[in-house]
């Protein structure tokens, strides 16, 4: 017997390969995240590029600047579609817009005091204006009322969905019998199986004729229809994770506290309930991150006139219907482009930290709790 | 203990950590060639983290390690340059449960064959037949080789993995449990099984049951919480064990 | 005394009633919901389904006539994501639930990052079609080739869209499926000399085809119902012939029907239409739900 019996083989060299290949592809969702991060960021440079003294003068011909209109934007460079965007932005008081003139811009002549005047309105300033119209002569970027709407919608969304699914989740882990429960739960998951452009179908169609009848809204579709939309999308994603969490508490705890002569409902509304509270809180914040980014509902049953104001029954638009509606419309690389884009990475931006905040502090406190630290 | 036979399996000073739990402490022994050896013991003593060191399966759960050495035949077998398939195709595994692949008894059979190198049908065909009539399967299920391995009872599933595992023609058969869930005639099968293939592997037997261990085997060693406590010829270990802790597990008095 | 400790008690008892009470009405409520939304459906749109409906164009700038390309482009659409997802699904999958120690760094990552991309809002796909696809992707490919074929909105690029968006879907249900198969048929296999790829191949994956089949539907369900990430990527309003090739545009049942309640000037004369559209696109997707909840529970079976 030779000493090398046990050596390796040459066979299992596609071994190697084959390992890291898989860990490769499976290195695609992180990738994935980073490159969906990079290039929605990536999009929003226009609005980076520091001011007009960046551009080469020579380069701005009459001709750039009147074929926008180009789908395939690699032609488009940052600083061709950043001189797409100066001609807008350059004139705001004297109301004589519309049509870039091409002159304008060239020359080192250009006059030092314009330049400023284009820092003083830049796309910066425009994002905290108090109206949203991107297509105007001056056009006004302003997100608070973006904002605000996909706050209004998002809250009622949350007030009406997570309540309902946390409920029925204690139904169901706690109350329903197991045969109850065994036809109950996939019953309520059917719920995430609706495309969300029939739910916003239904709001549009049946919903706002419905909460305009009962509650006499001025406007038919407004932020209560989107919310009630919204909350369809909430209910089986809060249900689904807070019944999984509530099902995980320790029977133990269950056992010790009816033994101590609790009911079997206080038992689970001060036992089971607490016990499974971070659980319950990242069902409602999974439901948030759901409402808040949701867009085919938002953009067909909330009105989508972007206001700003406080009632819930007023039309609003939202950040993620705003990027939905316009985006089809939009000349890519102009400034409306960057904005958008920049209100698609405030989405990704949030819809990470809140990912982040579950997955890092939440399971983190559920499994302390559970192993009795 | 006299050296009749030559040495299969040597450890000495051999420990196994799982993370920060130490469950195997400086283990020496000495298998011998063709012989039966069982280890005996209670539940949660090591016997089986031993058996699964041997053929290096416990390389599968994260965070094992281990010290010392454990030589087969004087090689290494963690040592660097050692191939664990390589390794493991010159040591056979049957386990405690045992599960057939969800494929038929002929598949079954020819799994750890074709894995490395493409064998004709005749000589595919032979090798089935004679690992089953070893396995003492053979007649049970010489008429339904295409069918599933999973339509046979219990015991007939043990005996196939057995099969299955003398097909590779290994060296060394180590058995975690084999007939722990066996009824009485199937595991009366399986031993007397075991006593045949003796003449031609070295087999290492784990078993919770002592009337099996002084059955089949020969050498017997006593393990107690990650120690192997004695090591000895069956006869003796059953009928004079030198140690206390032994004695008090033989007779019943704990375990 | 004794009068007092009954009232705490009936006072006790009612309290509890309602505490379950309170449960079961949300039940109820969200039991209603879905059956009133699919009782609308099912109600306004049957009169409307036909033959011809399925099978025939849209006429008439879309007011009348099927809506056969748009079932066309749907199922094609999906067909091509999955094809592009499941194996890199599939692939992630086997790493997490076969080579990753679990307390390894990289297979953290991996899942923080298959959790975050099934949070992230289609939507954001939609851009990211754009950005990385269309432009990044496509448009390298055409400054490459000195063409104009890639760098713009197509089936391709809604379809690999589509595809990073349902891969966390095909991740979960495969992994699952992977990991329901017994550690012994593993250690039996590696016990018998045979290399983890090997193991992989020949005793992991076939015993768990019926989870990558679920997961995939799962995908594939999920995918037909998306529009939000689908807008600015391919999917247009009407069409002159079938797309025949991967770079034209397509028509999509969820966004003709988004189209149709919104955007066309007649709401009211489509109205039918919009149901009989719905109750398809429902269809579509509730069959293959149905499908995946079969597999799966026959799955669990075995």
């Amino acid at each position: 017997m030779s000493k090398h019996r046990f050596a390796a083989a040459q066979r299992h060299r596609g071994e190697h390969i084959a390992e890291w290949t898989i860990r490769i592809v499976a290195s695609t969702s992180i990738l994935t995240i980073f490159l969906i991060f990079v290039f929605v960021f990536r999009e929003t440079t226009t609005l980076f590029s520091p001011d007009a003294q960046n551009i080469p003068s020579s380069s701005a011909t009459a001709e750039e600047i009147l074929t926008p209109e180009l789908y395939n934007a690699d032609a488009l460079t940052a600083e061709e579609a950043h001189e797409l965007n100066i001609p807008e932005v350059y004139n705001p008081e004297t109301g004589t817009l519309g049509e870039p003139e091409p002159i304008a811009l060239g020359g080192p002549e250009l006059p030092r005091s314009s330049t400023k005047q284009v820092a003083e309105r830049s796309v910066w300033n425009r994002l905290t204006d108090a109206a949203w119209q991107p297509v105007s002569s001056d056009p006004k970027f302003g997100i608070m009322p973006l904002l605000v709407g996909t706050a209004k919608t998002t809250f009622l969304a949350i007030l009406l969905g997570a309540p309902l699914g946390i409920l029925a989740a204690m139904y169901s882990a706690f109350f329903a019998p197991a045969r109850v429960r065994n036809v109950l739960k996939p019953t309520i998951e059917l719920l995430a199986g609706f495309p969300s452009v029939v739910i916003g179908f239904f709001c549009l169609t049946i919903v706002a004729t419905l909460m305009q009848d009962l509650l006499g809204t001025e406007a038919r579709l407004n932020a209560i229809v989107g919310g009630i939309g919204l909350s369809i999308t909430v209910i089986p994603i809060v249900f689904s994770i807070a019944e999984e969490s509530l099902s995980a508490v320790p029977k133990s705890l269950r056992e010790a506290s009816l033994a101590l002569g609790g009911t079997e409902w206080q038992t689970a509304y001060r036992v089971m309930l607490p016990a499974a509270a971070p659980g319950v809180f990242a069902a409602v914040l999974l439901g948030i991150g759901r409402a808040f980014g949701e867009t085919m509902i938002a953009i067909m049953a909330t009105g989508n006139a972007p206001m700003l104001t406080a009632g819930i029954a007023d039309p609003v638009r939202t950040v993620a219907a705003t990027i939905g509606a316009e985006m089809g419309e939009v000349v890519w690389g102009s400034d409306h482009y960057g904005v958008l884009f920049l209100l698609g990475t405030i989405l990704f931006v949030v819809s990470f930290g809140l990912n982040a905040i579950t997955e890092l502090y939440v399971k983190q406190r559920l499994i302390r709790k559970f192993q009795g630290q | 203990m006299a050296k009749e036979h030559p040495v299969k399996v040597r450890t000495s000073d051999f420990s196994v950590y799982y993370g920060q739990k130490q469950a195997l402490f400086n283990i020496g022994i000495d298998i011998f060639d063709r012989k039966v050896t069982a280890f005996i013991g209670p539940s949660g003593c090591g016997k089986s983290t031993f058996l699964r060191s041997i053929n290096r399966m416990n390389d599968l759960i994260d965070g094992t390690r281990c010290s010392g050495k454990l030589e087969v035949d004087g090689i290494d077998v963690y040592g660097k340059e050692v191939d664990v398939v390589t390794l493991r195709r010159s040591i056979g595994m049957v386990f405690q449960k045992s599960i057939p692949f969800p494929k038929s008894i002929y598949e079954n059979i020819t799994y750890g064959l074709t894995l490395t190198e493409k064998r004709s049908k005749d000589e595919l065909d032979h090798i089935v037949e004679t690992s089953l009539k070893r396995a003492a399967l053979w007649e049970e299920v010489k008429d339904r080789l295409t069918h599933s391995a999973q339509g046979l009872s219990g015991g007939q599933q043990q005996r196939l993995c057995i099969a299955r595992a003398v097909a590779v023609n290994p060296e060394i058969l180590l058995m975690d449990e084999p007939c722990s869930a066996l009824d009485p005639i199937s595991t009366g099968k399986v031993e007397e099984l075991i006593t045949e293939l003796k003449d031609t592997y070295t087999i290492v037997l784990v078993t919770h049951n002592m009337q099996q261990a002084a059955r089949v085997s020969d050498y017997t060693g006593f393990f107690l919480m990650g120690k192997l406590i004695e090591f000895d010829r069956t006869r003796s270990i059953f009928t004079a064990p030198s140690k206390k802790e032994t004695e008090d597990y033989i007779t019943g008095r704990f375990g | 005394m004794k009068t007092l400790a009954s009232t705490t008690t009936s006072k006790k008892r009612l309290l509890g009633f309602f505490a379950v009470l309170v449960t079961v009405v949300a039940v109820v409520a969200i039991i209603g919901l879905l059956i009133s939304m699919f009782g609308t459906f099912v109600v306004q749109g049957s009169g409307q389904l036909s033959w011809t409906f399925l099978t025939e164009a849209p006429r008439n700038n879309n007011t009348e006539g099927g809506i056969f390309p748009a079932i066309f482009g749907t199922t094609i659409l999906v067909l091509l994501m999955t094809l592009l997802g499941v194996p890199v699904g599939t692939a992630t999958a086997i790493y997490l639930s076969e080579y990753a120690r679990q307390s390894a760094a990289f297979a953290r990552a991996v899942r923080f990052a298959v959790n975050t991309l099934a949070g992230v809002p289609s939507i954001v796909f939609g851009l990211f079609g754009v950005g990385f696809f269309i432009q990044f992707v496509g448009g390298g490919i055409d400054n490459v080739t000195a063409g104009a074929v890639f760098g713009k909105p197509a089936l391709l690029w809604a379809s690999a869209t589509l595809a990073v968006l349902t891969l966390p879907v095909v991740i979960v249900s495969v992994e699952e499926a992977l990991r329901a198969v017994p550690r012994e048929l593993r250690e039996a296999s590696l016990a018998l000399g045979a290399t983890k790829w090997q193991t992989i191949t020949k005793v992991v994956l076939p015993n768990s085809v019926s989870g990558i089949l679920t997961g995939s539907i799962l995908a594939v369900g999920r995918g037909a119902g998306e529009v939000a990430a689908i807008l600015f990527v391919g999917v247009v309003y009407s069409l002159e012939r079938l797309p025949s090739s991967v770079t034209d545009q397509f028509m999509h049942l969820g966004y003709h029907l988004y189209v149709l309640s919104t955007q066309s000037p007649d709401v009211e004369k489509t109205l039918p239409l919009q149901y009989a559209t719905t109750l398809v696109l429902l269809g579509l997707t509730f069959v293959l739900n149905f499908s995946a909840i079969y597999v799966r529970s026959r799955l669990r079976r075995i």
